[in-house]
């Protein structure tokens, strides 16, 4: 599979009253053509920011400091931010949804002209080939009646609603990346899983890769061929899905797995959380952010920074000094 | 929206009826005998004799009780019948007549270059937030609502009218007979208008674009890969005038403010001055009715603004 | 709104934040402008040359020397003298009593009124909003110095009926906007809870919402208050209110009127004041709400 994105060492910053906030700290990632992969950690890990990073959407106090976003061989951030080479790619290459589908969607344009604006850019289509093509997206991402509603406004519809309008956007110019930023976590469960699906079926058929952003394994666990587990700013576990739920190596992912209640599990098995707090990010020491939190440290930890990513084996790698094979705690 | 707007116009009503109310209630809070005000105090020094008096007690209806006053006066009022001024003796109607189309062209060209040049500097504070164009802005404008409207007048005049005798310091000569003349005597008037509402208008409509270009919509937008002109106009611009619309609402009561200075102070007969002299004179027939006026035209301005946002609004228009 | 399933990360019990650090981080982002302290120091002059005015004044404000009449400004009389010989400076630093006095008594009563009226209306709703609120409207569909004006008028002229007149005009104002506030307070699940647990409706209003409502209250009374000192000075300078020889800016600006082409700074003077001290309340109350919530930036 050919490779489509290459991120190296991303750092983004937000300089805040309090100090200097490293919200994105060294990420590198990679995605290949045709490939789901999920981006996994809790609110305020980075992950966002990372992917806005890529679409260069970072207004001050942010900052993108350092690092390459290698896309069809040309470095993304040598293009000026909301420059013609970066809009070029916006939405016509890259293509990003949002997480909250109820203010994403401007209340005051149709929905069809939320639509066909994008034709008309990057496909270049007339307004009634555009407005062909939109009402072709909205029923293919499930909304009935699309010739009907193609003129009505946000507030006509439902969250869900609203979000398949934002895939089908997403979609409507054939982009070769679609990023997904926590798209059902302001959704109720039901909706959720047809979302998914609609995502996954939608990405097969027009040949695009997925980034899922999201704190929900479940999530990723269902659809993501590859995952990489992002903490404090950084990647601190990547690997096959498989990999990450059968092996987990980081304590941080163990820890992870551990909150997940199983249908296998006697009664009464209690959930066993991570102790501790999220890391203010603020000024952080060089030494591993997790070690606060961690049951598997060592003296090392607490002396060197942070370890490069190491391989486990394979395609599976962890940023740790310790064995967590060694010792189960 | 028939619900919205039916809803605004009865609430309105409400309104316009607490407003007679206060207005007439309000004249009746002075102390002394109704008679004696209404004559004005010239005409009971002339030693009218108590039958007389008492007749004209009779006339204007100061013996009957007071909720049946208020209901002659109201019901007056929808005649067109605003009284009879004590102190120019002549009917309300006419003189507020004579005088609103001055105080209407100054407040419209005071109005319209508030609109234009505030609604203007604001947005292109709000949209180049941060450079200069923002600091100068908001500067001007936080200085400006700080300006008192009579102040200013008075440094215009002190300025271009006694030092360097570029325009006259007093006056209005209708624009019908003396078009160029007129031109010169308004120009300073509507500047101190304008001025004082600029400043508001400014800080406004940038705070509100400002609003506005924080959404979630307008990162989707350029998510999409459109251009910054594009974003601005077809997806900022109309939600961020939507409340630049209130405005209009606040901007003609501070027009009415403002001619009150303005006009004094040009010697311009306007209603603004008429409000001040009736004041001074205690011609309380002009006061209840010109503020009854003010007022109504105010609340139905409010009205219609009110209702251009509903229909404005795709969320209350198509609901 | 956020589902919580059984994969999210659970997070161990956070400690509230200490209570210094709340004072701590209040001053440091309200001083944070150099313009907020530039607005405290001209408040503080304010309120100096209010208190100690007779001390510092130079000269006596109300009664002048004849023959010292329409002076510019020299070494006696920095600022000049009006046409009754009056020292100008002296008259504008008692000014700033008449000014503080008007503003903060109008604010207070206003303040008292216009709270109690908007927590009560938007706390019960029904037929009492209805009322309170439509005669709010009714108010307010007068221009704010119109409607002090009429009954400025109305009342008589003198300082006390300036304050009743200033108050009456500013109350729909702080009514609306703490009607607002405590109909999205009391919809918060702790006011339900309130209620729940047999809470009456004194308890909840006075205990419950009222405190919440103060630092946004206070954010737009400072920010008002400027407002209010103009619409004095505007009265004083029609002629409303306080009358020479009592020494208030407006009157001295209109009074410097006709004297224009002697001494312009009978007039400049006074309305220089004015902004200074408009301007100050204006950044100070910006500052305030900044420190206090920068999410009122849009309704504020």
């Amino acid at each position: 599979m050919t490779e489509l994105l290459r991120v190296n060492n991303l750092v983004t910053q937000f300089k805040t009253e309090s100090g200097l906030v490293k919200a994105v700290d060294g990420v590198s990632y990679y995605i290949d053509e045709q490939e789901i992969i999920g981006l996994v950690g809790e609110s305020g890990c980075g992950k966002s920011v990372s992917q806005l990073s890529v679409m260069q959407l970072i207004s001050a106090p942010g900052d993108i400091a350092g690092g390459e976003i290698i896309f069809e061989g040309k470095n993304l951030l040598d293009y000026e931010a909301n420059g013609p080479r970066m809009r070029a790619v916006r939405g016509a290459k890259i293509a990003m949804i949002f997480q909250e589908p109820m203010t994403s969607l401007n209340p005051v344009l149709t929905i069809g002209q939320q639509l066909t604006e994008m034709l008309h850019l990057h496909m270049k289509m007339n307004d009634e080939a555009a407005r062909k093509r939109a009402i072709e997206l909205m029923s293919l991402v499930g909304i009935p009646g699309a010739e009907n509603r193609i003129d009505d406004y946000p507030h006509h519809f439902s969250g869900g609603m609203r979000q398949r309008v934002m895939i089908a956007m997403g979609l409507s110019c054939n982009p070769k990346i679609l990023i997904a930023d926590e798209p059902t976590t302001a959704l109720d469960v039901t909706t959720q899983a047809q979302l998914l699906e609609l995502m996954k079926d939608m990405v097969e058929r027009f040949r695009t890769s997925l980034v899922i952003v999201t704190h929900n394994l479940g999530v990723v666990a269902r659809y993501a061929q590859r995952i990489y587990i992002m903490y404090a700013g950084r990647i601190v576990e990547s690997g096959t899905t498989k990999d990450i739920f059968g092996n987990p190596r980081h304590p941080y992912t163990i820890g992870l797995l551990k909150c997940i209640p199983r249908l296998d599990e006697e009664e009464g098995t209690k959930l066993v959380p991570i102790e501790g707090l999220p890391p203010n990010l603020i000024n952080m020491p060089q030494t591993c952010a997790f070690l606060p939190r961690c049951s598997y440290r060592l003296d090392k930890c607490a002396r060197e920074p942070w370890p490069e990513m190491t391989a486990v084996n394979g395609n599976h790698f962890i940023r740790c000094y310790a064995d967590t094979k060694e010792k189960k705690k | 929206m028939t619900t919205y707007i039916i809803r605004r116009l009865l609430i309105a009503l409400v309104v316009i009826i607490i407003v007679t109310l206060i207005v007439f209630f309000a004249i009746r809070l002075l102390p002394g005998d109704p008679l004696i005000i209404f004559l004005g105090q010239q005409a009971t020094q002339g030693g009218i004799s108590q039958d007389e008096l008492e007749h004209l007690r009779e006339v204007y209806g100061l013996n009957d009780p007071i909720l049946v006053q208020y209901g002659n006066w109201v019901w007056g009022i929808l005649r067109g019948d605003l009284g009879t001024s004590i102190y120019y003796h002549e009917d309300v109607g006419v003189l507020m007549g004579d005088r609103f189309p001055i105080t209407l062209h100054l407040g419209i060209l005071a109005f319209i270059i508030n609109i234009v040049v505030g609604v203007l500097l604001g947005l292109a504070a709000a949209i180049r937030r941060g450079t200069w164009i923002d600091a100068v802005t908001t500067t001007l404008a936080n200085i400006g609502v700080c300006i008192p409207v009579f102040w200013l007048a008075i440094l215009m005049i002190y300025l271009f009218g006694l030092e360097l005798r570029w325009l006259p310091i007093a006056g209005y000569t209708p624009p019908t007979k003396d078009f160029w003349l007129n031109t010169q005597q308004i120009i300073m008037p509507v500047f101190c208008m304008a001025v004082t509402m600029m400043a508001t208008t400014a800080r406004l409509s940038r705070s509100s674009m400002l609003e506005v270009t924080r959404q979630d919509y307008i990162r989707t937008a350029w998510s999409k890969g459109l251009s910054e002109r594009t974003i601005i106009i077809r997806h900022a611009l109309k939600n961020g005038l939507i409340p630049v619309i209130t405005l209009l609402g606040i901007g003609l009561g501070m027009v009415f403010a403002g001619s009150v200075f303005v006009e004094t102070i040009f010697a311009i007969n306007g209603i603004g001055r008429l409000l001040v002299t009736s004041i001074f004179a205690q011609d309380y027939v002009v006061i209840q009715s010109s503020s009854l006026v003010i007022a109504l035209i105010i609340i139905l301005s409010n009205l219609l603004v009110d209702i251009s946002y509903g229909w404005l609004d795709p969320r209350i228009r198509y609901g | 709104m956020t589902e919580r399933d059984s994969t999210t990360i659970t997070v161990a019990f956070q400690e509230a934040p200490p209570r210094v650090n709340e004072w701590r981080r209040f001053w440091r982002v309200f001083l944070q402008r150099r313009i907020v302290i530039f607005g405290l120091v001209i408040l503080f002059l304010l309120v100096f040359s209010a208190i100690f005015a007779n001390v510092i004044a130079p000269h006596d404000p109300y009664i002048g020397i004849l023959a010292d009449s329409l002076q510019h400004p020299n070494s006696t009389y920095w600022l000049g003298t009006d046409i009754q010989g009056r020292d100008t400076l002296s008259r504008l630093i008692f000014g700033t009593r008449t000014a503080l006095m008007v503003g903060f008594v109008t604010v207070g009563i206003a303040g008292v009124v216009g709270v109690g009226l908007g927590l009560i209306a938007g706390y019960f709703g029904g037929v009492a909003s209805m009322i309170i609120m439509r005669i709010m409207d009714a108010l307010m569909g007068f221009p704010m110095l119109i409607l002090a004006m009429l009954f400025a008028a109305v009342l008589g002229g003198g300082i006390q009926n300036v304050v009743i007149a200033l108050s009456i005009a500013t109350v729909p104002g702080y009514a609306r906007v703490m009607n607002g506030l405590t109909l999205s307070i009391r919809e918060n699940d702790y006011i339900m809870a309130e209620r729940a647990m047999g809470s009456s409706n004194a308890r909840i209003m006075l205990s419950h919402i009222l405190p919440n409502a103060i630092p946004p209250m206070i954010v737009l009374v400072t920010l008002q208050l400027g407002g209010i000192i103009m619409a004095e000075a505007a009265l004083s300078f029609l002629g409303i209110g306080i009358k020479p020889p009592g020494a208030a800016w407006g009157a001295m600006v209109s009074d410097g009127y006709r004297y224009l082409s002697n001494n312009p700074t009978l007039s400049f003077a006074p309305g220089i004041a004015i902004m200074l001290v408009v301007f100050a309340f204006n950044m100070v109350g910006d500052g305030l709400r900044d420190a206090l919530d920068p999410r009122l930036r849009g309704i504020l």
